[in-house]
């Protein structure tokens, strides 16, 4: 399991500073410390925290200094005191996410600066669940430019990482979730939350958090960055990087450990744990991109080019394709195109049914039989995938994401599940489920698969 | 005591990039050149304004963002190391800076008396940000005159671009009765670019200044457009045009320095000097004064 645990947390100073002030700041303090707790009881060996309140514009910025260390004074609530650290980076770690940034065509650079100043909110987080730097850290920026397909991939790129070197990983954002600050000074025994619309939509998004329907609060962004967020930034980002690096599903164990305002914010520490219980298929209702491709290279007034993931072929047309995987082993594919592709990090699988290799049968029978067996294609197809995966090197646990397509999702939805989740339910790929009207051969059931090699 | 008064108020943009093709000593990186159209525009503003012999630099900085209003500086003298958060790469800057803290205090209390919310930074551990040190030494690079540093109170982002005016309109009369009350003759400065689209991208070689230009036509007809207005003196035709010129050109003057200059000022209908105008980094920038006759 490489990340072990989320969480959204507060990145205002008070539950450090003044953490007495008010039952709700106290409140807040305790569930940091609480947080702390759980988090040193995952044995995890990694916190990487994504600030919104690290601003960027050259793409993320990824604090890869070993120790930095200064005295932070928040710009607004400096009188509240002063907040001295040193924390411990995992600057290999930051090196490494910049890179597969950079691999899936995002704009990138690591921070190794004395006196660079980390912002409040990580300096919160970091100060208060690792108080004793015993875990490796890394900080992200936030871009204020970046949509979500910026910052899905960043957040796909971090998991990358982590997987790559074998991590077990916290990942955290700082963030309130409504942000309207009171714009005057308040007795702290007065502080609530600043309308009752930012009460009922912090409440909302309080309520999916922690029933873990992680994806689902990502979906609303956009809606929560116009309801209740002050505009600072053009979009409202955590959630889409949060759920990019915990796998983009709705099937976390939630925990609202606190919930208070903050000078009229929405200050919460909550924890989101991957949940091998519950079953959580992600609903895109936008493109899941794997490559940023986007607003780039306005400087030269030209078309972004496509980013390659891997080297282009000096002669695309005369070079045999690189990567390709073709075997014997699986069934004969019924076109032009390879079982699998390797691209960059990731493998590609073209569509695989549940024909048999050596004489294309069906097992289960083929849907002109009535009476067709849909888990007996759907375990064929998984087998067939099996072979194709273990011929490229790869193996059915580094599938990362299914697309299931379904003749009859009626009849056989409940089928195929069941089997798919035999199988599937450990591996935490994340799944699409499609009906479609017709496959080229009288199969019901057709995956299409991206694995790690 | 003689009648203080606002000699003269600059347009003082903030971009690190200036610093870094400067190559002032208190820098560590190092810059082989790099958009001189700016940093002479800055020269000879600064000739101009050392002749004008003022006692006190006001600036309004939009990096020091503060959501629960106005604040001031408010400790005597400031030394620390300054490291841009966008730009650590062009930007790692020892300062040392003295305070005017009475004049701060001063103008603390005159805007708490037309209803603003105000606060001093007492902080003696805070970090002076970067745009103000960035005007501040473009301006007046032998850092001997004291400073009054105000922050950006965001009332655009809390609430409209018509708040911010009315607050700016507010904050420049209380800076301008304390600088008369105070005997003081001041530099205004609003450290604020015009068009604010930055490119996300950088070069190998920052200072490469093929690279460098307006990111759109659409930001450049709204720079000249405002510049046109500062060079016949219509300044208050500027702020009547703030709402649609912030929203259209994704402006840096939301942060209200541009408003409070020009309300402290009492909207001068002297042209401005314009002495230079120039990309960083996509962004439309002008370095131009008024100076009162």
């Amino acid at each position: 399991m490489s990340v072990v645990r989320g969480l959204v947390v507060t990145g205002l100073p008070h539950p450090v500073l003044c953490p007495d002030a008010n039952e709700g700041y106290a409140a807040i303090r305790a569930a940091f410390e609480q947080a702390a707790d759980l988090i040193r009881a995952d044995e995890a060996d990694l916190m990487v925290v994504y600030s919104t309140m690290w601003p960027s514009v050259i793409g993320h910025q990824i604090q890869a200094r070993p120790e930095p260390t200064w005295v932070h004074v928040d710009e607004v609530f400096h009188s509240l005191g002063s907040m001295p650290y040193t924390f411990r980076i995992d600057a290999e770690f930051a090196h490494a996410w910049d890179e597969a940034n950079k691999r899936r065509g995002l704009m990138s650079r690591t921070i190794d600066y004395h006196g660079f100043p980390i912002d409040t909110g990580s300096v919160v987080a970091l100060k208060l669940l690792n108080p004793d730097n015993a875990i490796p850290a890394v900080i992200c920026s936030s871009n204020v430019y970046s949509d979500r397909a910026e910052t899905v991939v960043l957040g796909k790129a971090c998991r990358e990482t982590i997987e790559a070197l074998g991590k077990r990983a916290v990942v955290v954002v700082v963030s309130s979730l409504s942000n309207r600050l009171f714009t005057d000074w308040i007795d702290p025994a007065d502080d609530r939350i600043h309308s009752p619309k930012d009460e009922e939509w912090n409440a909302k998004l309080l309520e999916f958090l922690g029933e873990g329907r992680l994806e689902d609060v990502a979906q609303l962004s956009r809606q929560i960055q116009s309801q209740v967020r002050v505009h600072k930034v053009v979009n409202f980002k955590p959630m889409w990087w949060l759920s990019a690096v915990m796998g983009q599903h709705n099937g976390y164990d939630g925990d609202v450990l606190a919930y208070a305002p903050i000078h009229g914010t929405g200050a919460t520490v909550t924890t989101l744990v991957p949940s091998a219980a519950a079953l959580g298929d992600k609903e895109f209702d936008e493109d899941d991109v794997e490559v940023f491709a986007g607003d780039r290279n306005v400087l030269s007034g030209a078309a972004a080019p496509p980013v390659p993931l891997a080297p282009p072929s000096p002669e695309p047309r005369a070079a045999p394709a690189a990567g390709v995987v073709k075997t014997s082993a699986a069934p004969k594919p019924v076109g032009a195109y390879p079982h699998a592709r390797r691209v960059g990090d990731l493998l590609y699988l073209s569509g695989v049914g549940p024909r048999q290799p050596e004489d294309d049968s069906i097992p289960g029978g083929p849907i002109t039989n009535p009476d067709y067996d849909i888990e007996a294609q759907t375990r064929a197809v998984i087998e067939n995938i099996r072979i194709i995966l273990e011929a490229a090197g790869s193996s059915l646990d580094k599938v990362v994401d299914v697309t299931a397509f379904l003749v009859d999702m009626d009849r056989d939805f409940a089928g195929y599940n069941a089997v798919y989740a035999e199988v599937f339910e450990p591996i935490q790929a994340t799944r699409t489920t499609l009906a479609i009207r017709a496959l080229p051969t009288p199969i019901a059931v057709e995956f299409k698969v991206i694995a790690l090699p | 005591m003689s009648t203080g008064s606002i000699l003269a108020g600059a347009l003082a943009p903030h971009p690190p990039h200036l610093i870094y093709a400067e190559n002032p000593p208190q820098n560590e990186p190092r810059a082989e050149c790099g958009w001189e159209n700016l940093r002479w525009g800055y020269e000879r503003m600064r000739k101009d304004l050392d002749a004008l012999d003022y006692d006190v630099i006001v600036v309004l900085s939009p990096h020091w963002q503060t959501y629960v209003g106005t604040h001031f500086l408010g400790v005597p003298r400031f030394e620390s190391l300054s490291v841009d958060p966008i730009f650590p790469n062009l930007f790692r800057f020892r300062y040392g800076l003295d305070v005017d803290v009475d004049l701060a205090e001063a103008i603390c209390a005159e805007a708490s008396s037309e209803g603003l919310v105000t606060q001093m930074m007492r902080n003696p551990d805070f970090r002076v940000d970067y745009g103000t040190i960035i005007s501040s030494h473009m301006t007046r690079p032998a850092w001997d005159k004291p400073i009054v540093g105000i922050s950006s109170c965001r009332n655009t982002a809390f609430y409209s671009v018509e708040v911010m005016q009315e607050q700016s309109l507010a904050l420049g009369r209380a800076t301008r009765r304390a600088i008369e009350a105070s005997g003081k003759r001041a530099l205004l400065l609003a450290s604020n670019s015009l068009s604010h689209r930055h490119f996300t991208t950088e070069g190998a070689l920052p200072e490469d200044m093929s690279r460098e230009h307006i990111t759109s036509h659409a930001m450049y007809l709204w720079d000249m457009k405002v510049i046109e207005l500062m060079k016949q003196g219509r300044s208050r035709e500027i702020f009547d045009l703030m709402p649609e010129f912030v929203t259209q050109a994704i402006s840096e003057a939301d942060s209200g320095a541009l408003s409070w200059l020009l309300a402290a000022m009492d909207f001068p209908t002297e042209p401005a000097e314009v002495y230079a105008y120039g990309t960083v980094i996509g962004t439309g920038n002008v370095v131009a004064a008024w100076t009162n006759p």
